[in-house]
């Protein structure tokens, strides 16, 4: 039997270098040996990519792109497809944890300067791969058909409107109707199932071969590459992705799972977060519901879009704000300039500033699913702040850290009290 | 564009805030594993509900789930030759809802999850008489609700007592309560109970999958325990021999 396989295999080789990439790739690819807990949300990212795309397959089976009867779609889903309600669900709970996942593996390349040489490029192929999946994730909003649905793809098609000029004509063109209708769901649907997805694979397989290419970082920030076997010129402390790697993540996805499936089966709402009361009620164009909010993921550039005030009449200060908040990591290998790259070896200045930034980063967030009166309004008779919503004040002050965080990076970092580097990596 | 979106919003400030916060709302006292409190839920909503409101994402014969056989659906809660396969549809077109009662009733798929349980149940009892209104009923919960009182013959009709208080320090504090003055065929006691069924049913409603999930869930849950227990010492087992 082994003997017809090798066979296979030869054949195949002859043909396919399929031995050549498994080793590439796996077996002959050597990773850092001290990865820690923060590395396992690279491989989980992966695994929530399936699972968007499996259970969106089953769901386009069922859904309906059609204005009159999308939501009524979903229900049927919910109810009338065996096992829809489980597919549904790990589908909505699955955009939620792409992110969570997703910012907690950006959270790392900040920790251990991931984004640093030679990592350059796969860090901008990442920032495009997350340009992409809040593309994925606002169209997708749409296609359930519900208030928040509609109203959240009125506002931020309108914030297109904004632009000086062309404005009104480009939201036209990206809704194809003057208020949000059935020809935007339609688009908004091919975006969402076909789009984004190829462009969001492509870039995946560039984000990967990158890293392959260059090798992994990790915790320690140095370059395991320089310290090789004379021998076989395999890295010291290196150790091949598969098996080691492969069964580390494997128990990173058990570990996932559970949080993944409790969600799933007890808390598919998440109290509201990950899907919206108000997007149980269908689209009602005359209807404005009380209090539009993004889901979560997009609160903290939410709350930056509502921190800058309106000038010369415009609301395009703060849509600039709000873009160049998100566009801003790509600048971030470049505004680095520590000599080290790790947490570990860096000095207190960056480790105040990061945590600063994840402070603003979560409060931001907080304020952008609530309205600006959240915390009340500061007395008429204060200086400056007189009257105006603590909330906004809050966001106004949160804005400016997040901001400074990164325009302010090369001197802070340059200045900073760095510890030695070691050689070779610590366990 | 903008402008005119956050001057309509601002605009609708003030009605929708009272219709979202306007009243304290009541705690439901929701049991899903009670099938007599959801099958006495389904009876109510089927007599009471569903003439204007409809349910269009639910069948009929999904009431197996609450231990209904098709038999007892169609002897007790279909009256108009619908079939148990069959959504439940109301004859009433929205159109004429609108024109009738100046908006039109919405459906009731999943309105528990929308509304919430607390607030059905509590809006469910806060029907008042005001003679301002065209229906002649108003409402604590929703001000100005289209709605009139469809239970008001079970319930009986209550009147709204506003007091204004001056509090300790000055502050202005208006109490609404309100005032059985005639009583219906129930008890207030055993109205409440009909209305905590009735919601009941809407949350059974809302998600008839709800009780299959949690117990698939449960089963899922250990099942990924013990996959968790074998990977991790898979994962030792591996890694004995990196240093």
């Amino acid at each position: 039997m082994n003997k017809y396989l090798t066979c296979l295999l030869g054949w195949v080789d002859e043909r396919f270098p399929l031995t050549a990439n498994w080793k590439a790739h796996l077996s002959e690819y050597y990773a850092p040996k001290n990865f820690n807990f923060w590395y396992y949300f690279g491989s989980l990212a992966m695994l929530v990519l399936v699972i968007q795309i499996v259970t969106g397959i089953f769901l386009t089976m069922h859904y309906k792109p059609d204005a009159d009867m999308a939501f009524a779609s979903v229900e049927y889903i919910m109810r009338d497809v065996t096992g829809g309600w489980l597919i549904r669900y790990m589908h909505s709970t699955g955009s939620s944890m792409f992110f969570v996942v997703v910012y907690l593996h950006m959270f790392r390349g900040l920790l251990y300067g991931s984004h640093r040489n030679p990592r350059e490029l796969i860090w901008l192929f990442g920032v495009a791969i997350f340009l992409c999946l809040m593309g994925e994730a606002f169209f997708g909003y749409l296609l359930p058909w519900g208030q928040m649905s509609y109203w959240g793809a009125q506002v931020i098609v309108n914030l297109f409107s904004s632009i000086p000029f062309i404005g009104p004509d480009v939201s036209v063109w990206l809704r194809g109707d003057y208020t949000i209708s059935d020809a935007t769901l339609n688009r908004f649907f091919a975006f969402h199932v076909i789009a984004l997805p190829l462009v969001l694979l492509g870039l995946v397989a560039a984000h990967i071969i990158a890293l392959h290419e260059v090798g992994s970082n990790n915790p320690d920030g140095i370059e395991i590459k320089k310290h090789k076997d004379p021998k076989t010129g395999i890295p010291l402390d290196g150790i091949p992705f598969h098996p080691y790697y492969t069964v580390k993540d494997i128990m990173g996805v058990a570990m996932f799972l559970i949080v993944f499936s409790a969600i799933v089966f007890f808390a598919p709402e998440m109290g509201g977060y990950f899907l919206e009361a108000n997007n149980f009620v269908p689209a009602n164009p005359m209807v404005t519901p009380p209090h539009i909010a993004p889901v979560w993921y997009f609160t903290p550039y939410y709350s930056i879009l509502r921190a800058v005030p309106p000038m010369f009449s415009s609301q395009f200060p703060g849509v600039v704000a709000m873009g160049v908040s998100v566009m801003i990591f790509a600048l971030l290998p470049w505004l680095d300039r520590s000599p080290v790259k790790s947490i570990r070896y860096r000095g207190a200045k960056y480790k105040i500033w990061l945590a600063a930034f994840v402070v603003s980063f979560l409060i931001l967030g907080y304020l952008g699913t609530e309205p600006t009166t959240v915390w009340g309004t500061f007395d008429k008779g204060m200086p400056v702040v007189g009257g105006v919503d603590r909330g906004t004040v809050a966001c106004r002050v949160f804005t400016l850290v997040y901001f400074l965080f990164f325009i302010l990076m090369p001197f802070y970092t340059k200045s900073d009290k760095t510890k030695p580097v070691p050689e070779r990596v610590t366990g | 564009m903008m402008k005119n979106l956050i001057l309509l919003l601002s605009l609708l400030m003030p009605a929708l805030a009272l219709a979202s916060e306007g009243a304290h709302l009541d705690r439901a006292p929701i049991n899903m594993a009670n099938t007599a409190s959801l099958q006495r839920g389904v009876k109510v909503f089927v007599n009471y509900c569903l003439n204007c409101h409809s349910a269009a994402s639910m069948r009929y014969n999904r009431l197996h789930d609450i231990g209904l056989s098709d038999a007892q659906i169609k002897a007790n809660l279909l009256f108009a030759g619908e079939k148990v396969g069959e959504t439940m549809t109301i004859a009433m077109n929205k159109k004429d809802g609108k024109a009738w009662l100046g908006a039109a009733p919405p459906d009731l798929s999943v309105i528990a999850r929308a509304r919430g349980a607390d607030w059905l149940y509590t809006y469910l009892r806060s029907f008042y008489r005001d003679d301002t209104r065209p229906t002649g009923w108003n409402n604590v919960v929703f001000p100005n609700v289209g709605m009139p009182h469809a239970l008001w013959q079970l319930q009986g009709e209550q009147r709204l007592k506003v007091a204004e208080q001056t509090g300790e320090h000055g502050a202005m504090t208006v109490e609404h309560t309100l005032i059985l003055d005639k009583p219906g065929t129930l008890s207030p006691a055993e109205y409440d109970a009909l209305v905590a069924d009735l919601v009941n049913y809407l949350v059974f409603m809302g998600e008839p999958a709800k009780m299959q999930r949690m117990q698939l869930g449960i089963i899922v849950l250990l099942f990924l325990s013990l996959f968790f227990v074998v990977t991790l010492y898979l994962k030792k087992e591996f890694w004995k021999d990196v240093h």
